[in-house]
């Protein structure tokens, strides 16, 4: 017999979105959307077991968590509404569209809705793991290291502002959808890159790339999101690399290649867009890592398309790095020098540890060897600390004739 | 439902005027649409008075004067189909330009 509690969990992983965002559509309760999405899942576990796996698994999760909601509405018959939303869901849960518009895929209105700008940020992270991709508020809130009680309390605000401030359960149309896309990928990437489990790696990469892969699904021929896909399999495509035994970072060239993850790689390379998008371009120079050696002088002109979209200072400091070699230290050194001018990266260890690498190259072992010092002070104790310090002992040993 | 925009003032207008939009044309516009319902530009600050009642005391004073920079004055009502509409009828105004709308939903007590 195969593996029931992998079954539900396949089945649920596929569904749990689907239920919410359709009792939601018909309800507008998100929370009796989620509970019964839950319960629906529950009832799984316990009736598989005995029954075996149903011929339509999500077919027989939706019915189940329609029913419940049936059940639970049925006994707050009193108001008018609540009785039409009880006409609605006796109605099959496939969809005519009202007023005509195009059919959207209930899914797409979730992630929308829970990414709307109107929602304070770290809002629209948490609503979108816990609503779209079922992620329980104590995982969140262990992620993000607050309490599980703070996350819930921001997860019902983030619910109540939703109803009361008027923010629709819709997929933008026209001019508006690509002014709200990239806020939707901002949300799915800061998904990716925070929150972190009890080892410091990301929780939530695998839901990150689950999400953008059902967004490349339902929303095709957008080359920025099959761009953030390709970034975060190939960011993802690493993880098993990217320490030693002991928990000490591995920088790319000290990786074992063995231990990176070749199916996902091959399959952000197929879908890497030619474009100049940000989250495009980001992809692109992720990819010229999966290579060797590294093709830096690509790399630089990737950067130097990303800084004129994005001139913050760390891409600006990644560019110096690209540059340095590219071409020479000393060119990665000049760019590092203006991306600092204004003292946006005082004290940021990533970019003195680069200072410290360029200027290594550039045959300074001595000045070097303070630079990574001072860089491993001001980064947190744990492994990033440990790295640079290995780094300054080993220049220290190779000056020493 | 029912939105109250306060419009604002900002202490960093967009700098090209020539962006802005013409008030009278969004007026026009918008009250043709019946998105507008009511609107009017408001007295300075310190046309402003205060009521309280203390005690069963009615105290009357001169202000408030906030201590921002930003302050209120004028204000429209808008009837949208929600937030997002809301939001479009806002952006088109020129002060969403030279200053910052606020946009604050009615609550119907009756819900």
């Amino acid at each position: 017999m195969p593996d029931l509690g992998q079954a539900v969990a396949d089945a649920g992983a596929d569904s749990y979105p689907r239920i919410v965002a359709a009792l939601i559509r018909i309800t507008g309760d998100w929370t009796l959307a989620e509970d019964c999405a839950q319960e629906a899942l529950t009832m799984a576990l316990e009736r598989w077991p005995q029954d075996g796996v149903p011929a339509n698994p999500g077919g027989w999760l939706m019915t189940v968590a329609r029913n419940r909601a049936l059940d639970v509405l049925r006994r707050a018959t009193v108001e008018r509404r609540k009785l039409q939303e009880l006409a609605l869901l006796n109605e099959p849960v496939t969809r005519e569209d009202e007023e005509g518009e195009e059919v959207v895929d209930d899914r797409l209105r979730l992630i929308f809705t829970c990414c709307h700008p109107a929602l304070a940020l770290e809002a629209r992270v948490a609503l979108t793991l816990r609503t779209v991709a079922g992620v329980p508020a104590a995982d969140i809130a262990s992620a993000f290291l607050v309490t599980e009680s703070t996350m819930t309390r921001r997860l019902t605000r983030a619910k109540a502002k939703i109803a009361t401030a008027g923010i629709p359960y819709r997929v933008p149309v026209g001019p508006a959808l690509a002014e709200r896309l990239p806020g939707v990928l901002a949300v799915l990437y800061l998904l990716f890159t925070r929150g972190y489990d009890a080892d410091g790696e990301p929780a939530f990469a695998a839901e990150a790339i689950r999400l953008t892969r059902l967004l490349a699904e339902l929303m095709p021929g957008e080359p920025e999101i099959t761009g953030l896909l390709a970034l975060c399999l190939l960011q993802h495509s690493r993880r098993a690399a990217r320490r030693d035994d002991d928990g000490n970072l591995r920088t790319l060239d000290q990786q074992d290649r063995s231990l990176w993850d070749h199916a996902a790689i091959a399959e952000a390379l197929a879908l890497l867009p030619a474009t100049t998008g940000p989250y495009a371009l980001q992809a692109r120079i992720a990819a010229c890592h999966t290579t060797t050696p590294t093709d830096w002088p690509a790399v630089a002109v990737l950067y130097d398309q990303l800084f004129s979209l994005l001139p913050t200072p760390v891409v600006a400091l990644n560019r110096a790095v690209a540059h340095g070699y590219a071409y020479e230290p000393a060119a990665g050194l000049r760019l590092l020098a203006e991306a600092g001018a204004g003292g946006a990266l005082d004290g940021y260890p990533y970019a003195i540890a680069a200072e410290a690498d360029l200027t290594a190259r550039a045959g300074d072992t001595g000045r070097a060897v303070t630079l990574f010092e001072q860089a491993a002070a001001a980064a947190p104790a744990g492994p990033v600390r440990r790295a640079l310090l290995t780094r300054a002992e080993e220049l220290s040993r190779n000056e020493e004739p | 439902m029912k939105f109250m925009m306060f419009v604002c003032t900002d202490t960093e207008p967009e700098t090209d005027e020539s962006l802005v939009p013409d008030i009278e044309t969004w007026v026009a516009e918008n009250d043709a649409a019946g998105r507008r319902v009511e609107g009017s530009v408001l007295g300075s600050p310190a046309a402003a008075t205060t009521v309280r009642v203390r005690g069963g005391d009615l105290l009357v004073s001169d202000g408030p004067f906030a201590e921002t920079k930003e302050v209120i004055v004028g204000f429209d009502i808008l009837e949208c189909a929600d937030l997002d509409e809301a939001v479009e009828v806002a952006r088109k105004h020129p002060m969403a330009y030279n200053g910052r709308l606020e946009l604050r939903p009615f609550v119907d007590l009756a819900d």
